[in-house]
């Protein structure tokens, strides 16, 4: 909750300001049993209709006085909450941008979500109502003690004892309640589970017919979550009554006093009446404050649960070198050139790192391992090989094998737990992040498109990329064809998820994505799964004449996908089974060779 | 134009009142406790008017030095005593009425909502994004919960409030009464007025909530693909624009909307004073003692505060309502199409398996499956292939009867699957698919999932024939390693592992794998195969890839193109032919003399 506090400190004028002028209108408010007080014992006992009238009129200047301080603390209040809620949310949704791979396996999607929405709304409209009432709740109660004392100070002395009464039952209810919306909140989350998951797992639902079963799951989660609800509710709804018994029972205190006080001349009749009004105004006060708990308290719950998020801290610390792929590799090739001119320090440096780095292989991976956070065993162990540009890498293995974990960790999607691996001669640690991915394409094994037309979703490889690029992209990629074929082609629309495209067009789509920023290197994980031979094909014939001539990484089940690369790494159980060119692994690797025979039973293979 | 939103206007509220009733038919089974609730509100409310009037009372025998009637006070004092306590336990009472009745209601209808969703038909599944379902079962249930909650205390005890203090006023003075009665009115026009000013504003700012939202599900979700590109700073700026206009639209609707307190504050202030200067006067008069003067300040102050809220009330009502309406939607959503009263059970599954001149479109107009005919004896292997987007899932989903055939049927051992039951149709497939789904819970319960009461030793050997066993071992906690939405350190290739578990636990008499293999790598689908093989024999089986060497020896491929199939026969036939099965698989080989 606390260190939420930041994003109203932008607010500090407003925040203090609101209760402020909300702590006015409460002292004028305050005023009226007094100013009624001096009506009764005055304006009555004396029958002075001139004094009651100027003091009715003093009550509407009171009143008057008050609305101008209430609408003015409550612009400050929602000016303060709105902006609170808006710096909170951008907080909140920059973080998780900044969110490594590592981070957004361990908490998840759906939970960020809500985060982001319902929680930080409640949050808003928590401080909101906090600036504007919370405070003014305790200050009338305190204030009419005050002034019960500015009365009479023997019978302000029940007001003593009766608000130490009532924050106890105000605070205590508070507190046990907490734990009980916390649990309720838990049980909803269930709840909402099991529903989610009979949208999505429809078909396999059905197919294993466990509608039934299922059924009597949501409904055992749905009763946990109304006893829950129903629990917490009798808890809270003591708080109305308590209050109530209390302040009655002050009342009942204040009466015998002043009745006593009277008797003996040290009171009048309206300060018996104003001290009365004073203790129904703690009353009303109470009543709201109770009312305001409940939100208040689930938006302390919300607010928890954000901070949660943003102390969560990214645990890959960014470099700070650029990586200019295209100047290193321009540097690369013209060697001659690097040794005069240049004056400048850095640049003469820089000239001397290319110098030095002449030799040394343009990616290296030097003994990697990696194991996942919380997870048991390594995903990689041991790996080590190079690769130069324009080669063709390809990566097969089993199932969980960590072919996806290898290339992942080009781009520093995730950081080697052991070993290095080298970008031109240099850890990619030491790399700005965004540098070293703007030069590398990545294809994942899930196809995600945005919403927005085909040329959006493509410029997210290269905001600037000309209507042509874009062209050339979708031609590599085998997709020119059905976009051509789109109404609007480039600027046809892709629905959310990209729903109204087929797998593989998504497919390809995601690849032509990645072209679009003419990568330096270019990985496909898996991403031809969808396409069909023919296309599959195509497509690794396109990439293979193009231009830029990336270094490539092929990952996939596929022997046929591969096995024209330059250099093939097979990977078994997380380790490094073989490399090298597909007739020497068919020589050498048995795992190859039982993977390729596989799918290509010797048979087959001599027929074609 | 006018005209057109008078009548829109017309309709909302038509609908409006028919989903009152509908929510008052789910009151209805709790109409007891409605009617505890409104008495002891009424109780509540009478007692806690009366008071003031006692304390009134007690005021009139304090008059002054000497001048105090003790036990006149006394029997007062135990009197607000006495009213307190039993206004105290019925105002509880009346909570957990409120409470009971409020959550169970919830409870039915969000019970009734998943009843719907088990019989919706696929298509709508598949048509509705899940979050917009979900957000009506979870987040539209609880507004109606909390609106209605709010209704139930508020709304009673304010009308009772509003009734019973005008009775009690009257009762003390009725010259005085109508100067509160003729003022309170202003407060409620005000209140009024400035509600209607802030619904747009409202409404401006909840559908910059929804653009935000749609924003954050889009970029969350796929957070990885943002950094993956680097496009975070883009997106985040794509996001405080958005932000900014929520941020000034909320400051606004907040503010706007939080001026109607302060003002009928005022108003009341007026009440209060109108009171002070006519009570006064006549108490100068004798028409009025202090203490009923007393009482009648608290009582202006009592009468104003309920139309404040009841106004609050009526917008939180509306609003439950609003939601409501979005559930029954759903609740009323036409489910799949009911199975016939004499429906067969299908027993005793031989595996002839028939479509007869079959026609099926997703979306009327859009032609996709025509005039399709298909026969299968018990036994065979029936291989689909074909470009994506060819039928090949579809005739999967009308083969489970996810879908229903527009034209034609579908035969199952000679009788048409839809005058069966679906359990008894669904139970004689075994299914793999491609999409890898498993639900919450334990690795043993998803494996069981078919046949719940299957035995450890029978889920182990089913795990052993799926080459997944191994895994489930080196597993922290074997199988009761609980699987989570998220998926948690499981692969795509282990998930349909446990998947094609799930099935080979069942032994169903059919058997439809739809690129049940796709995630899994060639050396363990090798294996897989065999165990397939081994399940296949003897049923008919349906299999789906695009990995030709998966289907070669299949006793029948149909290769399909455009919703048709446009070539049928074993491999080597279809290849003699020369066609476009050839085309397919050539594409295949076309690497290997590049390569050798």
């Amino acid at each position: 909750m606390r260190s939420l506090l930041v994003y109203l400190k932008q607010y500090r004028k407003e925040s203090i300001l609101a209760p402020l002028f909300k702590m006015l209108e409460a002292s004028f408010e305050l005023l009226v049993p007094l100013v009624m007080a001096a009506v009764i014992d005055v304006g009555i006992a004396e029958k002075d209709s001139g004094y009651i009238i100027r003091m009715c009129l003093l009550l509407i200047a009171l009143g008057l006085i008050g609305l101008v301080c209430s609408i003015t603390a409550q612009y400050f209040s929602a000016k303060a909450a709105a902006g609170f809620g808006a710096g909170v949310r951008h907080a909140l949704f920059a973080h998780i941008q900044s969110f490594s791979f590592t981070e957004m396996d361990t908490i998840g999607t759906s939970t960020l979500i809500t985060r982001m929405t319902s929680d930080i709304n409640q949050v808003q409209s928590g401080v909101n109502l906090v600036l504007r009432l919370f405070l003014r709740s305790p200050f009338i109660v305190f204030g009419a003690m005050v002034m019960a004392f500015t009365v009479d100070g023997k019978a302000a002395l029940v007001f003593v004892a009766a608000i130490p009464l009532l924050s106890v039952i105000v605070f205590g209810v508070m507190l046990i309640t907490m734990p009980l919306y916390r649990k309720v909140q838990a049980r909803l989350d269930r709840v909402l589970l099991a529903t989610r998951e009979n949208l999505t797992g429809a078909r396999v639902i059905r197919a294993f017919n466990q509608e039934n079963e299922e059924r009597e799951r949501f409904y055992t989660a749905n009763q946990l979550l109304t006893d829950a609800q129903k629990f917490a509710g009798r808890i809270s709804g003591l708080m109305n009554p308590l209050t109530y018994v209390i302040v009655n029972g002050a009342i009942v205190v204040l009466i015998y006093v002043g009745a006593a006080r009277v008797n003996i001349g040290d009171l009048t009749q309206g300060e018996v009446v104003a001290l009365l009004n004073y203790m129904s105004q703690i009353l009303v006060e109470l009543v709201k404050l109770a009312n305001l708990i409940i939100t208040v308290t689930k938006a302390v719950a919300c607010a928890n649960r954000i901070e949660k998020v943003l102390l969560e801290k990214p645990d890959m610390k960014d470099g700070s070198l650029q990586w200019n792929a295209a100047d290193q590799a321009a540097a690369g090739r013209e060697t001659g050139r690097e040794a005069g001119k240049s004056d400048r320090k850095a640049e003469r440096e820089e000239k001397q790192e290319n110098g030095k780095n002449q030799g040394k292989p343009f990616l290296e991976f030097s003994h990697v391992s990696l194991t996942y956070k919380g997870a048991a065993g390594e995903a990689l162990t041991d790996i080590s090989f190079r690769a130069e540009r324009g080669q063709t890498i390809g990566v097969i293995g089993g199932t969980g094998s960590g072919k996806s974990s290898l290339v992942n960790l080009i781009p520093r999607f995730y950081d080697a737990t052991e070993g290095t691996v080298r970008l031109d001669g240099r850890d990619v640690k030491e790399y700005q992040t965004d540098s070293l991915r703007a030069h590398i394409g990545v294809v994942p094994q899930k196809t995600v498109l945005f919403r927005g037309t085909i040329g959006d979703n493509l410029r997210w490889g290269n905001q600037q990329a000309s209507d042509e690029e874009l062209q050339e992209a979708l031609q590599i990629s085998q997709a020119a064809e059905f976009v051509g074929k789109k109404e609007g082609g480039l600027d046809a629309q892709v629905e959310q998820g990209g729903r109204n495209l087929s797998g593989g067009q998504k497919q390809r789509l995601t690849i032509a994505r990645a072209l679009v920023r003419k990568p330096e290197i270019l990985i496909l994980d898996d991403s031809a799964s969808a396409l069909d031979f023919a296309t599959d094909a195509a497509l690794r014939k396109a990439i293979a004449g193009m231009k830029e001539q990336p270094l490539v990484f092929i990952v996939s089940q596929r022997a046929a996908s591969i096995w024209h690369a330059d250099q093939i790494l097979v990977l078994d159980d997380g380790r490094l089974a073989g490399r090298g060119t597909h007739e020497e692994l068919l020589e050498n690797c048995p795992v190859y060779r039982e993977i390729y025979y596989s799918q290509f039973p010797k048979e087959a293979v001599s027929n074609g | 134009m006018a005209d057109k939103k008078k009548k829109n206007k017309q309709i909302k509220k038509a609908n409006q009142i028919k989903t009152i009733k509908k929510v008052l038919q789910y009151l209805g089974k709790y109409r007891i406790f409605l009617i505890f609730s409104i008495l002891l509100a009424a109780l509540s409310v009478a007692l806690t008017l009366y008071i003031p009037k006692l304390t009134g009372q007690a005021v009139d025998y304090i008059v002054s030095e000497g001048q105090v009637d003790f036990p006149a006070v006394f029997r007062v004092m135990i009197q607000i005593g006495v009213c307190t306590l039993i206004t105290a336990l019925a105002q509880w009472l009346m909570n957990v009425c409120n409470n009971k009745m409020t959550y169970q209601v919830v409870r039915d209808i969000r019970n009734e909502a998943f009843r719907r969703i088990e019989i919706l038909p696929l298509k709508y599944i598949d048509g509705h994004p899940a979050g917009d379902v979900v957000s009506r079962v979870i987040a539209d249930v609880d507004q109606f919960a909390d609106g209605l909650l709010m209704g139930f205390t508020q709304f009673f005890t304010g009308v009772a409030t509003i009734v019973g203090t005008f009775g009690f006023m009257l009762s003390v003075n009725v010259g005085i009464t109508f100067v509160v009665v003729l003022i309170t009115p202003v407060s409620f026009l005000v209140a009024g007025f400035i509600a209607k000013k802030t619904f747009d504003m409202f409404r401006l700012q909840s559908e910059i909530r929804g653009e935000q939202t749609e924003l954050i599900e889009e970029m969350v979700e796929n957070q990885k693909i943002v950094r993956m590109f680097g496009k975070g700073k883009d997106v985040t700026e794509r996001f405080d624009e958005i932000n900014e206009r929520l941020r000034s639209s909320s400051l606004r609707a907040t503010f706007f909307s939080s001026i109607t307190n302060p003002s009928t504050r005022f108003v009341n202030s007026l009440v209060y004073t109108g009171v002070g200067i006519a009570g006064a006067f006549g108490v100068i008069h004798q028409a009025l003692t202090v203490g009923q003067l007393s009482s009648f300040l608290s009582y202006a102050n009592q009468y104003t505060k309920p139309f404040n809220e009841i106004s609050g009330v009526v917008t939180e009502l509306q609003n439950a309502i609003a939601c409501a309406a979005r559930i029954f939607e759903l609740i009323e959503e036409e489910p799949q199409t009911p199975e016939p009263e004499n429906a067969v059970e299908l027993k005793d599954v031989k595996g002839y398996v028939s479509a007869k001149d079959v026609s099926f479109s997703y979306l009327p107009g859009r032609k996709l499956i025509e005039h399709f005919n298909l026969d299968v004896k018990p036994g065979q292997r029936i291989a689909i292939v074909g470009p994506t987007g060819c039928g090949k899932t579809t005739l999967i989903n009308l083969l489970m009867r996810f879908y229903d055939v527009d034209k034609g049927k579908i035969e199952v051992d000679g009788a048409a699957v839809d005058q069966m039951t679906r359990h008894s149709l669904r139970a004689a497939y075994g299914m793999v698919l491609q999409d890898t789904w498993l639900k919450t819970g334990t690795i043993r319960d998803n494996i069981a999932m078919g046949r719940p009461n299957a035995g450890m030793d029978e889920i182990i050997e089913a795990a052993k024939a799926s080459y997944i066993h191994s895994f489930i071992m080196r597993l922290p906690e074997g199988y009761d390693t609980w699987i989570t939405e998220e998926g948690g350190g499981i692969s795509q290739g282990q998930k349909q592992l446990l998947c094609i578990a799930r099935v080979m636990l069942c032994r169903p008499p059919m058997l439809i794998l739809d690129e049940a293999t796709s995630s899994i790598d060639t050396r363990t689908e090798l294996k897989i195969q065999n165990a397939f093989a081994r399940l296949m024999e003897g049923r008919t089986t349906f299999i789906v890839a695009h990995r030709l060497s998966t289907i070669r020896e299949a006793d029948r491929i149909l290769v399909m193109k455009d919703g048709k199939i446009i070539e049928q026969g074993k491999h080597e036939e279809l290849l003699r032919q020369g066609g476009f099965y050839k085309k397919l698989y050539m594409s295949q080989f076309a690497e290997t003399s590049e390569a050798s």
